[in-house]
């Protein structure tokens, strides 16, 4: 999902049009982004939302991507519901979150029964393999790329609890929730004193 | 395990873990596979890489690992079950908060807990890559395909889709 971490570098804003989408365009336009969005979403997203059909203004859209970030869960299915939501109320949030989620669904769907029928040919195993192998490289770039502004500031505090969760949960392979309802609560406190140390 | 219906355990599972999912499905690939693989030997952990090979392949979001899953536990409903709960709680959650916080950008606190969640989610993405780095790069040539893949996405703007591509390729070939 971060593959699409951060929405493009800002420029001039358009004004958004007024005229309120219909359910189905909202339909639409979230299916046709997200089938368009190989490996991430966002990008597509943004292109629709702001450029092609000015439901919302850059800000706007910055605004509200920014909400769902540091909500948990996948974030473009969260965006959905939210922009859905503020355009055209509850039912708008769910026409953009089914269209954002039924077609791929489908999709994976008919690739996973494929999966279970032919997933142990030799070569389907050999390419899935390769596949996996990029993956993976595709992956770990991401990681490097977020990490990049941690050592640049150097944020030490930061880079300590990456690596913390990163050894408690990849190496030692403890459950998610207990290692998060530790480091959530310990990062938002060291955060909290480390920004009102360097305002007083 | 035994007389939970494995539908109810989909549902319970990816319910549960997307309200944990700081940064996103990718954050949450460690414990899927920690849960699928480990916990209730729901798959392989070949099967694992496969299923996350095919979700970067494939159009839409990534979270839809879950979709693949869920159908290797109960079938399609299986699949349709193990989406539904892994995305459905937290848009609703972000609904919520959308509708309580009007105006983000006037409360100092979304930025402070997201400043705050950064270095966690990468955290997670690293022991994601680690973890499906185990099951895949069994090789020396798979691993140097990795690392140039991941060298390459760093330096490079190129389509992602292109470098999945060229290691399916690679793979099909029968060199990596």
């Amino acid at each position: 999902m971060s593959q699409d971490s951060l929405p493009a570098a800002q420029e001039p804003d358009l004004p958004a049009k007024s005229i309120q989408p219909g359910l189905l365009a909202l339909f639409v336009a979230f299916a046709r982004m997200s089938l368009a969005g190989f490996g991430g979403v966002l990008v597509f997203a943004r292109r629709a939302i702001v450029d092609q059909h000015r439901w919302m203004t850059a800000e706007e859209f910055n605004e509200t991507f920014a909400l769902c970030h540091f909500l948990p869960g996948p974030n473009i299915v969260n965006l959905s519901m939210v922009f859905g939501a503020r355009l055209r109320g509850v039912a708008g949030g769910i026409a953009a979150f089914t269209g954002l989620l039924l077609p791929p669904t489908l999709i994976m769907t008919v690739l996973a029964v494929l999966y279970a029928h032919f997933g142990e040919l030799e070569v389907l195993r050999r390419s899935l393999a390769g596949i996996s192998c990029a993956a993976v490289g595709l992956l770990i770039a991401v990681v490097f790329r977020m990490m990049t502004p941690l050592l640049k500031k150097p944020d030490a505090v930061g880079l300590i609890l990456m690596l913390a969760v990163f050894a408690a949960i990849g190496v030692l392979r403890l459950p998610l929730q207990a290692v998060l309802l530790v480091a959530i609560p310990l990062s938002i406190a060291v955060t909290f004193v480390l920004r009102r140390k360097v305002a007083a | 395990m035994t007389n939970e219906s494995p539908i109810w355990a989909l549902i319970s599972t990816f319910g549960l873990m997307s309200l944990f999912a700081v940064g996103g499905a990718a954050a949450a690939v460690p414990e899927m596979h920690r849960i699928a693989v480990e916990v209730h030997h729901w798959m392989t952990d070949k099967q694992f890489a496969d299923a996350y090979a095919i979700a970067q392949l494939s159009p839409g979001p990534n979270v839809l690992i879950v979709t693949l899953i869920g159908y290797a536990v109960a079938g399609i409903l299986g699949a349709l079950a193990a989406t539904l709960a892994m995305c459905l709680p937290t848009a609703l959650l972000a609904y919520c908060v959308s509708r309580l916080l009007n105006r983000p950008s006037q409360s100092r606190w979304p930025g402070l807990i997201q400043a705050a969640l950064v270095p966690l989610s990468i955290g997670l993405m690293a022991a994601s890559a680690l973890i499906l780095a185990q099951s895949t790069d069994r090789s020396l040539i798979a691993l140097f395909l990795t690392a140039a893949v991941a060298v390459l996405a760093s330096v490079s703007r190129v389509n992602p889709l292109w470098l999945l591509l060229a290691g399916g390729l690679l793979g099909f070939a029968g060199i990596v």
